[in-house]
């Protein structure tokens, strides 16, 4: 054989060995030494990655949960109590069960509600918007529809409704991670439980303007009369601030509350239709589900 | 001729109005004045509801260090405290006045007459400033008496004056240099006075060759003071841009003019320093120029603080049917009201009528990699990517970037071929790089 491949040959053959060598001892020296349960945990996990649980990522929730060896203050929101009681059964923990959540739009400002009293030409973004004026109908607490809520969802769970510029949120897509809520400039988006049979009631208004004023600029506005307050038996409703705020806690979805509101500002979701006579102040206050 | 080195671009001037004298006009019935009309901490109401003022009354007090006194512009009932739609498009506390004659206080003196004998020392001027309400009148509405307060650790050695007007459409400087040059050539000697300075350079653009040769003349008998005539280019009346034109000098990163040595003040501030001082009137009033292609009457005004614009625009002729957008200030840095019955306040430079077909944004596209944002900005910033960092909220790259050395003049939006808002974006992105050093520094 010709000497040179043969050289050729064995200086290569070499170099290789000693890169492996090298390698080997490098891989060992900066070798990250990982609990095995890490990964068990992450394999568990959904992998949306999506941030819900207030972590990086799937695997940075799986490493403090291995760490601190304890799941009681972490939960994984597109998991669910599926995922919380197999990572407890995986470590050998108790696994609490929590309510399912969503996504709720406090805002019932729609083009018919609030009508446009100027037109913003500006770049689509809510936070820009915001930073600019109260909005297209006046109300500085109200939705202004260009939809950074909308940009933010990793699960479709969210879209804008354009007729009506507002958004709506797809109850069965929906993992309440929270997302939408630290997008909204203006916190009208709250996290607040799905309820028994997907039943919720809330007061669709974050306006803490005075009454005289709230109205000026939309039809369906909360003015903290407080007649809501004294008609719940549950004494699950507070005012604050001209506003009022029912504790999902202790609602019990006896819908008393919707009847006596004047403005027609609290909305009930998910229930049967009611078998009443017609008012004919009919105002658009049934929130539209999908 | 001297002009600032990077970036700048060229819009169109506009200048319906150089020629148009400034005009009084009837006093209106009614006057909102706001509580917070300057930059820094709203001020503190001290007089009722139901009083009784007089034109040049103290009605609210500055608290904080960067804060100013507000007066009454006209004499008159105090009929309500509330709440009106100011530029920001929300709604603040504002004192309405219902008008009835004009009776002044005493203490100030309306003789035509230009005093120039400069009888305050230093620190009475300094002190007249702050307490008869004197902010700047360049559109930023900085306290006046903080700006010249210099800090111990930097020296004062050069007074800049800017009679810049680079925004088109807006000639209120303009006619105070030609109608009023004597009071402000006092009113440089006093600012001179105030900081310790002995050097003055009052920076004009060529586009007023008028008011050039004006205060020229007017200031030759003091040898400090130098009239530069500048080549026009927007933004040069931002105050880095101007320093850098007339000294050649760059304000670092970070850092204040003062630490060049200079202080820039406004022509219009420059009067209303030489009115506290020299006629002891505090600053109730200011020139604004109601301006717009399809006005009838296009005019410069000598307005009361809290005028609305509403009566301004009946002045001026009438609302145009072609109305798209009402602009306080310049179509550059100006913002679009959201309502008519918002008060003219100590910032209000102009009112641009702007027809509906200019009014349009144009269809937001892609970006071209053009970079000519990048060749426009007078910050050395590369708007391009300082937008995509806001948008996509990489906010420790876009303060890396220099996001906050952005001075807003929108330069880059302006020449976007790709109409991109940059400027927006930019806007945001600076809001919230902001206030993450702000919690930086509390902790």
């Amino acid at each position: 054989m010709n000497t040179t491949i043969l050289y050729a040959i064995l200086t290569l053959s070499l170099l290789g060995v000693f890169s492996a060598v090298i390698l080997y001892f490098i891989a060992q020296k900066f070798k990250v030494i990982e609990d095995p349960r890490v990964d068990i945990i992450t394999g568990l996990l959904p992998g949306a990655n999506c941030g819900g649980c207030g972590y990086a990522g799937c695997h940075a929730l799986a490493e403090t949960i291995v760490k601190t060896e304890d799941i009681s203050n972490h939960k994984c929101p597109v998991g669910g109590n599926d995922t919380m009681k197999q990572i407890a059964k995986a470590l050998g923990l108790e696994a609490k069960e929590t309510e399912p959540q969503i996504a709720v739009v406090r805002c019932n400002g729609s083009r018919v509600n609030a009508p446009s009293k100027i037109l913003y030409n500006g770049a689509a973004s809510c936070t820009i918007a915001h930073s600019l004026s109260a909005g297209e109908t006046g109300c500085p607490y109200g939705c202004l529809g260009e939809g950074d809520c909308v940009k933010v969802c990793l699960f479709d769970a969210i879209y804008m409704d354009h007729e009506a510029a507002l958004p709506r949120v797809i109850e069965d897509k929906c993992v309440a991670c929270g997302a939408c809520v630290t997008a909204c400039p203006r916190s009208i988006i709250q996290l607040r439980n799905k309820g028994v049979k997907g039943r919720r009631v809330y007061v669709s208004c974050i306006n803490k303007e005075k009454r005289g004023t709230a109205r000026k600029n939309c039809n369906v506005p909360c003015i903290g009369c407080g007649k809501c307050v004294k008609e719940c038996p549950f004494d699950a409703i507070t005012l604050q601030d001209n506003l009022a705020y029912i504790d999902f806690n202790k609602c019990k979805l006896c819908r008393k509350c919707v009847t006596v509101c004047p403005t027609g500002a609290i909305l009930e979701v998910n229930f049967p239709p009611r078998k009443e006579k017609s008012d004919s102040t009919e105002t658009i206050a049934s929130a539209e589900t999908v | 001729m001297k002009t600032f080195k990077i970036g700048g671009v060229h819009p169109e001037e506009h200048k319906l109005t150089a020629n148009k004298p400034i005009t009084q006009i009837p006093l209106p019935a009614q006057v909102s004045i706001p509580l917070s009309q300057s930059l820094g901490a709203p001020s503190k109401l001290i007089v009722e509801k139901g009083a009784q003022v007089k034109t040049g009354q103290l009605i609210a007090q500055g608290e904080s260090f960067i804060s100013a006194n507000v007066h009454s512009s006209v004499s008159g009932k105090i009929v309500r405290i509330e709440e009106v739609t100011d530029a920001s498009g929300y709604r603040k506390p504002a004192v309405i006045i219902e008008v009835e004659g004009d009776e002044w206080e005493e203490s100030i003196d309306r003789s035509p007459n230009v005093v120039t004998e400069i009888a305050l020392t230093k620190d009475e001027i300094i002190a007249r400033i702050k307490s008869h309400g004197v902010v700047g009148l360049g559109g930023a509405t900085f306290p006046t008496h903080v700006k010249l307060m210099v800090p111990p650790d930097k020296k004062a050695e050069l007074l800049i004056i800017n009679g810049v007007e680079c925004e088109p459409y807006l000639t209120a400087d303009h006619r105070v240099m030609l109608e009023k040059g004597e009071e402000v050539v006092t009113g440089v000697r006093i600012l001179m006075k105030a900081l310790g300075v002995d050097k003055a350079a009052i920076g004009i653009e060529n586009n007023k060759p008028d008011a050039i040769a004006h205060l020229q003349k007017l200031s030759a008998n003091y040898p400090g003071i130098s009239v530069v005539p500048l080549k026009m280019k927007y933004p040069q009346g931002g105050e880095k841009q101007l320093i850098k034109a007339v000294t050649g000098k760059e304000v670092p990163s970070g850092k204040l003019p003062a630490d060049t040595g200079c202080v820039v003040n406004n022509i219009g501030t420059a009067l209303a320093v030489y009115e506290a001082v020299q006629k002891n009137k505090p600053l109730i009033d200011r020139v604004v120029t109601v301006t717009g292609e399809s006005l009838t009457n296009p005019s410069n005004f000598m307005v009361r603080i809290g005028t609305s614009v509403d009566y301004l625009i009946n002045q001026a002729g009438g609302l145009p049917t072609d109305t798209g957008k009402v602009i306080s200030g310049g179509p550059m840095m100006g913002k679009a009201l959201t309502t008519i019955d918002s008060p003219v306040v100590k910032g209000t430079s102009g009112i641009l009528l702007m027809s509906e077909k200019k009014s349009r944004r144009v269809v937001v596209q892609n970006c071209i990699r053009c970079a000519r944002c990048i060749s426009v900005c007078p910050m050395g910033l590369q708007p391009v990517f300082l937008a995509q960092y806001s948008e996509h909220q990489m906010f420790e790259e876009a303060e890396k970037a220099n996001i906050m050395d952005c001075m807003e003049c929108g330069s880059c939006q302006f020449t976007c071929p790709a109409g991109r808002p940059l400027l927006d974006y930019v806007r945001l992105g600076k809001n919230t790089v902001g206030t993450i050093i702000r919690n930086r520094v509390k902790k």
